[in-house]
């Protein structure tokens, strides 16, 4: 039955594709306002990755359980860090904000192989191998609510920046950033909080990864890259192109996993990020600003 | 010609250039096995930051992705050694073109089609990561399985067919590392050199003034790309093995950059000064750690990377605008 087995590969693809999303979602916002490329994003979802993993072997709970609690703690990392750190660094040139950001990946990633090990790790947790069956289309459990958590998390995002008086705020940083300053907008707590929400959706994105892939402390760069190739490819700082970037990245790693080489799949990733860089620069659903 | 390359440089600085030549020139007869690989290592950095800082420093493209131009030389010399048994220095006549072919890519993308700044940056990690992924499949260059050089006999040294003790490699490489100082000299006082630093400030006010911008990115990409193929060449023939994994890494294209990072983006100094403090960072770090009884994987990184922190957050502009200013060779304008 081929025709099921690509059915059921590409729903597979679109649900870990929105996991994607919610991952790249932290990225685009933290560039869309604060205008810094997050060159340790995948370490900082590794730090989440690590503390479900911690969590789940010392008391047994389950990642989904604890998403809210890892999503908060990794608020504050996020605050902490752009308060401390990088707000030093916003009117540096790109190439000094990028160093400070590689070297705190590179502290990230090594506290965490100190901490450890260097060995792959992951969560056995009790639906780990229950599908659900529509047909002739098996959907794994892990993976329908991990998707469902991540449109529940990227959809407070959303309301939290469309309804809320601190969302409008740091849309009005992102927008116009001497406006803001003008208004009279505490600009340095605003990125604060952006990078803190960041972070949060990165945490929440790895915590529920988790559930479908091992986590070693050398995995963060590779998750950086596909981070911003979704994030370009769905249009930098637009919030459902980051959702959608992140669906068709997913399902386009999947195809090309089961239609070529599942090592070569990256490939197709990166072929589809050229593509997008050469044709529509700013994304899928990015505005031309140029 | 030579009193050309000297006329503005002050005395003090060609006396300190002349002590730091003559240095590294003898510095072979004293050093044991262990301190020739690291200023290997120092002056593989340098040379490969000077490339990059063509690119970064000069024409203000910042490229993440070196590590393409540094795989695509070692390969293309060493399948050609291996395969057809072609000595390194004619692979290094295909190498380089092919390099540069690549950076002329990445460049006529970018630049036709307004991929600026970040996105520039992200383009060419992307096209590494390619390379990285297409070269683990590409049999001929026997794919993630790595391609070996047949290992040399050290009993004499073959420059021809780069073959012998590390103390010939090192001479290569501080003789590369010069000429691509001086060239870079060259270059920044040349028309071309002028033309970059004014896109690298303004490039609106830069094309607006005639300047043709996608010539001279174009001409920066493709000189930098070239140049660091020729460190591939050597990468290959010194370790004797590659890997995908590792010669198109990430890791190996941010490693190229930190020195000039460090050292100072844009200036003759920084990629040389940059790689002697970062490698001697990271052995100093090693020797204190051992010293220490300190075996943790990871430790050292750490360490490095708060050490990086530091500098960075105490010398914005690098290490060498700091440095110039307090032994003041560039006094006396």
């Amino acid at each position: 039955m081929p025709a099921a087995l690509y059915l059921n590969v590409a729903v597979g693809g679109i649900l870990t594709g929105l996991l994607y999303g919610l991952m790249a979602l932290g990225l685009s916002v933290i560039f869309g306002v604060v205008r810094v490329v997050n060159f340790a994003h995948g370490e900082m979802m590794t730090i989440a990755m690590y503390i479900a993993v911690a969590l789940f072997a010392a008391f047994h709970l389950d990642p989904l359980v604890m998403l809210v609690p890892i999503a908060a703690v990794m608020f504050a990392f996020g605050y902490v860090l752009q308060a401390g750190l990088i707000n030093v660094f916003i009117t540096r040139p790109e190439h000094s904000q990028f160093l400070l950001l590689v070297g705190i990946g590179l502290i990230i990633a090594n506290v965490l192989l100190i901490v450890f090990g260097p060995d792959a790790q992951n969560v056995q947790v009790a639906y780990a191998f229950d599908s659900f069956q529509l047909g002739p289309l098996i959907v794994d459990a892990t993976k329908l609510y991990a998707a469902i958590g991540a449109i529940l998390v990227a959809g407070g995002l959303f309301s939290f920046f469309r309804f809320t008086a601190v969302g409008t705020a740091i849309r009005a940083c992102a927008d116009n950033y001497t406006g803001a300053l003008v208004v009279g907008l505490d600009v340095k707590r605003l990125y604060a909080l952006t990078f803190g929400l960041g972070a949060a959706c990165v945490g929440a994105a790895g915590t529920m990864l988790l559930l479908i892939f091992d986590v070693t402390p050398a995995v963060g760069p590779s998750y950086t890259l596909l981070a911003f190739v979704i994030v370009i490819t769905g249009g930098l700082g637009s919030m459902p192109g980051a959702l959608i970037g992140g669906v068709l990245i997913g399902l386009t790693e999947a195809m090309a996993g089961l239609l070529f080489n599942p090592s070569a799949k990256s490939m197709f990733s990166f072929a589809i990020l050229v593509l997008v860089l050469l044709f529509r620069p700013q994304g899928i659903m990015g505005k031309r600003t140029a | 010609m030579i009193a050309r390359l000297v006329e503005g440089v002050p005395r003090r600085m060609l006396i300190l250039l002349g002590l730091v030549l003559a240095a590294l020139l003898v510095a072979p007869l004293f050093a044991g096995d262990y301190l020739l690989t690291v200023l290997i290592l120092i002056l593989y950095f340098a040379y490969t930051g000077q490339a990059w800082n063509i690119m970064m420093g000069f024409a203000g493209q910042l490229s993440l992705g070196h590590a393409l131009y540094v795989g695509l030389g070692a390969y293309t010399a060493a399948a050609l050694f291996v395969h057809f048994d072609i000595g390194p220095w004619i692979g290094l006549a295909v190498a380089v073109p092919i390099a540069a072919l690549a950076g002329a890519f990445i460049g006529f993308l970018a630049f036709r089609f307004r991929v600026a700044g970040v996105y520039f940056a992200i383009l060419t990690i992307a096209v590494a990561e390619f390379a990285r992924v297409g070269f683990d499949h590409l049999s001929w260059t026997s794919g993630s399985s790595g391609l070996f050089l047949p290992v040399a006999q050290y009993a004499h040294n073959d420059l021809w067919h780069l073959r012998g003790h590390p103390v010939m490699f090192y001479y290569v490489l501080l003789a590369a590392t010069a000429l691509a100082f001086i060239g870079c000299r060259a270059l920044l006082q040349s028309r071309v050199g002028y033309f970059w630093l004014a896109i690298r400030e303004d490039e609106e006010a830069a094309r607006s003034l005639g300047i043709d911008t996608f010539h001279y990115k174009m001409v920066a990409v493709v000189i930098s790309a070239g140049m660091t193929a020729f460190a591939g060449v050597i990468y290959a023939f010194y370790y004797n093995n590659l890997f995908p994994e590792q010669v198109f890494h990430i890791s190996r294209s941010i490693e190229i950059i930190l020195g000039p990072i460090v050292g100072g983006v844009g200036t003759l100094f920084g990629p040389i000064l940059g790689a002697f403090v970062l490698t001697g960072l990271a052995e100093t770090l090693t020797s204190a750690l051992a010293a220490a009884g300190i075996d943790i994987p990871g430790a050292k990184q750490v360490f490095y990377g708060i050490c990086l922190l530091l500098v960075i957050l105490a010398l914005p502009d690098g290490v060498w605008p700091w440095l110039s200013r307090r032994i003041g060779p560039t006094e006396r304008k």
